[in-house]
């Protein structure tokens, strides 16, 4: 019981700590509260090309730095977010850009979906509207009213 | 044939599935097409490393083909390619020129000493900027750059023997029969 708690407590310690040092490592970006916000907007829609599923914002990889020091750099000189993102895709390509641009070479991505839903939706419809027509089209036999008429006189006689 | 199409369709929507992850499979995702294929050769004008003073720029390798070995003594990777670039530079096919990438200046020497040198001349890119302008991610990086000064290839990773003969040295001879 106190190992746990002893080992719980260490744990918490060294979660407080490693956010600590995170903290320390994203300090140096910028100063100024403002003008940090804006690089991390900028950095979080960008890919980290050397670990490929985190931003640039979340990265700790030199590169990942080097990016971030270059976005605060660019803001400075007054660029705007667009010009700074043209500036990753000139270098990076399209990759870079979490949400990549509508073109004729990201066209499958954009649309691929929708298209996919279009047809199951399609297909779907089909299905119900056949199994509708088969549904109506069949009439009873003479026999099968009469059994039907039966269940249902038998369903509202008491004696049963 | 309409009941046959009923069994058919799923599998072959199935096998077009195969067929693509199969295709996934073999590509590697850490191989990023470059944008810069075609275009110029992003500006530079860095010091070198063996003479701090003496300053080189992209203009100053006009008019030949050329290769950018992006290398630093802190990767690893280099090691494995290196010998291959230092044989490359002993037949004297095409002129290497290194791009010491975030390095140390010491240890990039001491490295070039222990490894030996394949380098016509190596820039110090110690803050990683023209590194940054040529879309570098993983060292080693190698490019192809034409007498134009335009980048026709970019190989990322090791270069390996087969990457050598197959794709970079058949590439140096077109561009030289057709430039000029």
């Amino acid at each position: 019981m106190a190992d746990r708690l002893l080992s719980t407590v260490l744990l918490a310690l060294a979660l407080a700590l490693a956010g600590n040092t995170l903290a320390k490592d994203a300090a140096p970006l910028a100063d100024d509260p403002v003008l940090q916000a804006r690089v991390i907007r900028i950095a979080e829609e960008l890919r980290c090309l050397v670990c490929q599923n985190e931003t640039i914002a979340a990265s700790n990889a030199d590169l990942a730095v080097d990016l971030r020091n270059q976005i605060r750099v660019q803001i400075g000189q007054g660029r705007s977010d667009a010009e700074i993102r043209d500036f990753m895709v000139q270098r990076y390509g399209d990759f870079v850009l979490y949400r990549p641009p509508l073109k004729s070479s990201t066209l499958a991505l954009w649309l691929g979906p929708f298209v996919l839903l279009l047809v199951a939706g399609a297909v779907l419809l089909r299905q119900i509207r056949r199994r509708r027509a088969q549904i109506a089209a069949r009439e009873l036999t003479p026999a099968e009213a009469e059994r039907a008429r039966r269940l249902l006189g038998e369903e509202n006689s008491p004696a049963s | 044939m309409k009941r046959s199409l009923r069994f058919l369709l799923p599998l072959a929507v199935f096998l077009l599935l195969v067929g693509f992850l199969a295709k996934g499979l073999k590509l590697d995702p850490r191989q990023v097409p470059s944008p810069l294929i075609d275009k110029p050769a992003p500006a530079f004008s860095l010091p070198l490393l063996s003479a701090p003073d003496r300053v080189l720029s992209d203009q100053d390798l006009r008019g030949q083909v050329w290769l950018l070995n992006v290398w630093a003594s802190w990767c690893v990777a280099c090691r494995q390619e290196h010998p291959l670039l230092v044989d490359l530079a002993r037949s004297g096919t095409v002129p290497i020129y290194g791009l010491n990438y975030k390095d140390k200046r010491d240890d990039a020497l001491a490295w070039l000493k222990q490894h030996g040198d394949p380098y016509k001349l190596s820039l110090a890119d110690t803050a990683g900027l023209v590194g940054i302008d040529y879309g570098v991610y993983g060292v080693p990086e190698t490019f192809v750059i034409d007498q134009a000064g335009v980048i026709r290839l970019k190989h990322i990773g090791p270069v390996t023997p087969a990457a050598l003969t197959g794709t970079i040295l058949p590439l140096v001879d077109k561009l030289r029969k057709s430039g000029g």
